[in-house]
């Protein structure tokens, strides 16, 4: 009967394409990564090169960094770690390295020295804040605002964020007290070496939440990286906080009217971490990997797809023009002297001894 | 013959109030969009009104006065808004110029029997409405994204070109993102897969268990049943959750004992879990089908000496396919659709269309996934029409009427 030859033929010839394709990549290596302009800056400044020289090697890219700690943990619980290399931000590759699920590394033996014959660690210097943390750029989250919807006087201070008279509207924080709860008590008064300090207490923890109530109504909740972007080529909000890298896409990259407000940017940093016990064949191929992805051209390199700083000091005179625009990508780095006027220095030891707790409170009071 | 009205007249004032209270509605919705509700709400009425008065005053003259209203609302669309509002301006006037005739002219009766109550013509009336507001409350967000997906720029927005109809405000780069951008056509192939091997084995699968469970000397029937359709009915987070560990065991044996390559292992994978999530949907269609089937067919072949094999394929199967045909649908928009499962059991490499979609979403807004969502929408909407027309034909060549 010709259903039944039909239905035969199918199964057989679907099953044979799927074996087949499933087949032909055993060379895999996944690197996990989050996506959008950063990971394509990534692809183009390592990963594109490296497979030029190594063409038996197939990349795959996982946009999974967002949740990369808590996917490695069950992982290694499954004892299926599939992974071959993650990008995190520093705070995460502290985690993972306590948990012993990331792989502590010797700077000396992995990575290249700089050319000038620096050893790497000095050439990372004081970024390497962690044994399993490989650095890559430095990044900034600041704020962008709506160049059209602020009138004549552009905002330049971080308070103007909670002055609501002279730009009224909607602005977006990010869904999480770190950033938001030092911008709130920097703009209540507290000077910029105390806030650490004041944000230890149950009292600075009330002051930080009751500024920002000040301005909560007003205020779009965001959680992706994504969000602020379209929110600003919307027109929805006046203002908003994102990763400066994003920022520099809808300005220069989008052609939308928006403009920066560098103003108390707070510094942090993202590399990346081997996750621990993978085999031996594996982490060699992922260690050849990183040596390549993370010297001091390849790091150069990157800033040319985005505004990131290079971790490496010896990367940065070697930063030159966007490799589409043509445009000189030194001013919009955020470690540039211009941008770094006022800058804030996020504090790992604190948020690693204070996040859960704070955290809580937030919840509750975004909650109310 | 069929009893219907005909010359009936509703009164001047009916008329006009009704359209009085349309024309406020209408200038409810352009008041609110322009700042003013109020002033919008009392403009549209009177205007209607106005409108409604003059047109059943020059009543012969139907068809220069619709196209006067027509013309008319679309300038003041245009002088408000330019070409977008201009164009929502002809569709009001479209829509006005028939509806001061419809109901002037006592048309909204002429379709029905002459003995219903005003009540009864208006709930007839309403109740159309209300399933159109229905459908269009379904439809709408679909829709919404088309457009979208011709976006010039990288975001989520009708920018004031689109609006404008510039062709400067459209282009097909997402769609050139969507066939060149290697994330997009890994994820792709890896759907198209995925998806039909996990049909195939659910198909088979599900049809076998259905007929096993409709015989009725099969002990436990309903307790096996219910643990077949449970995937069905526990949580998916839950179920993902539970496949994690249990395929990583599978995989991890599949690897180390047996040897075969972790990519291979990966599918193997995917393509099980999604089977599992497939077989309900199948087992449930078959067995409605079953309900139906005469036993006696069966018993029938066995008579004439055909091994229960062939029964199956010949006599029971053609009998039963539309059953499987709809479970094989389900168990594959099941697959194609999935993304928990995937983002648990699967590693990037077997990434399917809906993770890409889902992290693509997450990290960067790309108009691409409202590309990908538009090509989907098409190809459901091709295998729907497909299915149909076959279902048709085959209805046909049997010499049953299609319905």
């Amino acid at each position: 009967m010709t259903t039944t030859k039909i239905l035969m033929a199918t199964t057989a010839l679907s099953m044979a394409a799927g074996l087949a394709s499933a087949q032909e990549m055993a060379n895999d290596m996944t690197l996990v990564s989050w996506g959008g302009a950063y990971q394509k800056s990534q692809v183009n400044a390592y990963a594109d090169p490296y497979k030029e020289m190594n063409p038996e090697v197939n990349i795959v890219w996982d946009e999974s960094s967002a949740e990369a700690v808590a996917k490695l943990r069950a992982m290694n619980e499954a004892g299926n770690v599939t992974w071959d290399l993650v990008d995190v931000t520093a705070a995460s590759a502290i985690r993972l390295c306590d948990e012993g699920l990331a792989m502590e590394y010797d700077p000396e033996e992995l990575l290249e020295p700089a050319p000038d014959g620096t050893s790497a660690e000095d050439d990372f210097g004081d970024l390497i804040v962690s044994d399993c943390f490989i650095p890559q750029i430095v990044y900034s989250t600041t704020f962008g605002y709506r160049t059209d919807m602020v009138g004549d006087t552009p905002p330049d201070d971080i308070c103007d964020v909670f002055d609501l008279e002279t730009y009224p509207g909607k602005r977006s924080l990010e869904k999480r007290p770190i950033n938001n709860m030092e911008w709130a008590l920097l703009c209540d008064g507290v000077p910029k070496d105390e806030v650490y300090d004041v944000l230890a207490t149950d009292e600075g923890q009330e002051q930080a939440l009751a500024k920002l109530g000040t301005i909560k109504d007003q205020v779009v909740w965001w959680s992706a990286g994504a969000d602020t972007p379209q929110l600003l080529a919307d027109g929805e909000i006046v203002m908003g906080s994102t990763y400066n890298g994003r920022l520099f896409s809808v300005i220069e990259e989008q052609d939308q009217p928006v403009a920066m407000l560098w103003d108390a940017q707070v510094f942090d940093l993202d590399g990346w971490i081997i996750p621990a016990g993978l085999a031996e064949e594996r982490l060699a191929r992922v260690k050849d990997f990183v040596r390549f992805a993370t010297d001091t051209q390849r790091l150069a390199d990157q800033a040319k797809w985005i505004s990131y700083g290079p971790a490496r000091a010896s990367s940065a005179p070697l930063v030159g023009e966007h490799a589409e625009l043509g445009i000189d990508m030194a001013p919009h780095m955020p470690t540039d002297p211009e941008n770094a006027k006022n800058t804030f220095l996020y504090n790992y030891e604190f948020w690693a001894d204070y996040r859960d707790d704070i955290d809580a409170k937030f919840q509750a009071w975004l909650a109310q | 013959m069929k009893l219907v009205t005909t010359n009936f007249r509703p009164s001047q004032t009916f008329t006009v109030s009704v359209l009085a209270a349309a024309g406020a509605i209408a200038g409810l919705l352009v008041g609110t969009s322009q700042g003013s509700t109020l002033l919008g709400l009392v403009i549209g009425a009177a205007l209607l009104a106005a409108l409604a008065f003059g047109a059943m005053a020059m009543e012969d003259q139907e068809r220069p006065i619709r196209w006067a209203i027509l013309i008319g609302f679309g300038l003041i669309g245009f002088l408000i808004g330019g070409v977008s509002a201009g164009v929502v301006g002809l569709l009001f006037g479209w829509f006005f110029g028939w509806f001061i005739y419809w109901i002037g002219k006592g048309r909204y009766r002429a379709h029905l029997v002459p003995y219903l109550t005003p009540g009864q013509v208006l709930w007839h009336y309403a109740f159309r409405v209300i399933c159109g507001a229905i459908f269009i409350f379904l439809i709408t967000p679909i829709l919404v994204v088309m457009p979208l997906s011709f976006n010039a720029e990288d975001f989520f927005t009708f920018t004031p070109e689109m609006l404008r109809f510039d062709p400067e405000g459209y282009s097909l780069k997402h769609y050139q993102d969507f066939f060149t951008n290697s994330d997009w056509q890994l994820s792709f192939r890896n759907s198209l897969i995925i998806a039909p091997i996990a049909t195939i084995i659910s198909v088979s699968l599900g049809t076998l268990a259905a007929i096993g469970l409709s015989q009725s000397h099969v002990p436990g029937r309903r307790a096996i049943m219910a643990i077949l359709i449970s995937p069905m009915i526990v949580p998916l987070i839950i179920s993902a959750t539970g496949m994690f560990f249990f395929y990583s065991q599978i995989g991890l044996f599949l690897e180390n004992d047996i040897g075969l390559s972790k990519t291979f292992v990966g599918y193997v994978k995917i393509i099980l879990a999604h089977a599992v999530l497939g077989i309900p949907f199948v087992i449930i269609t078959v067995t409605a089908t079953l309900v139906g089937f005469d036993r006696s067919l069966t018993r029938a072949a066995a008579n004439m000496g055909a091994n229960p094999v062939t029964t199956f394929f010949r006599v029971q199967m053609p009998l039963i396919l539309p059953g499987v045909i709809s479970g094989a649908l389900f168990a594959f928009i099941t697959s194609f659709d999935e993304v928990v499962v995937v983002l648990f059991v699967g590693s990037a490499r077997q990434k399917t269309l809906p993770w890409q979609m889902f992290t693509g979403l997450r990290e960067q807004i790309s108009p691409t996934i409202l590309a990908v969502a538009t090509i989907l929408v098409v190809i459901s909407i091709a295998l729907l029409t497909v299915v149909e027309l076959l279902r048709r034909r085959s209805e046909r060549l049997r010499g049953m009427s299609p319905g």
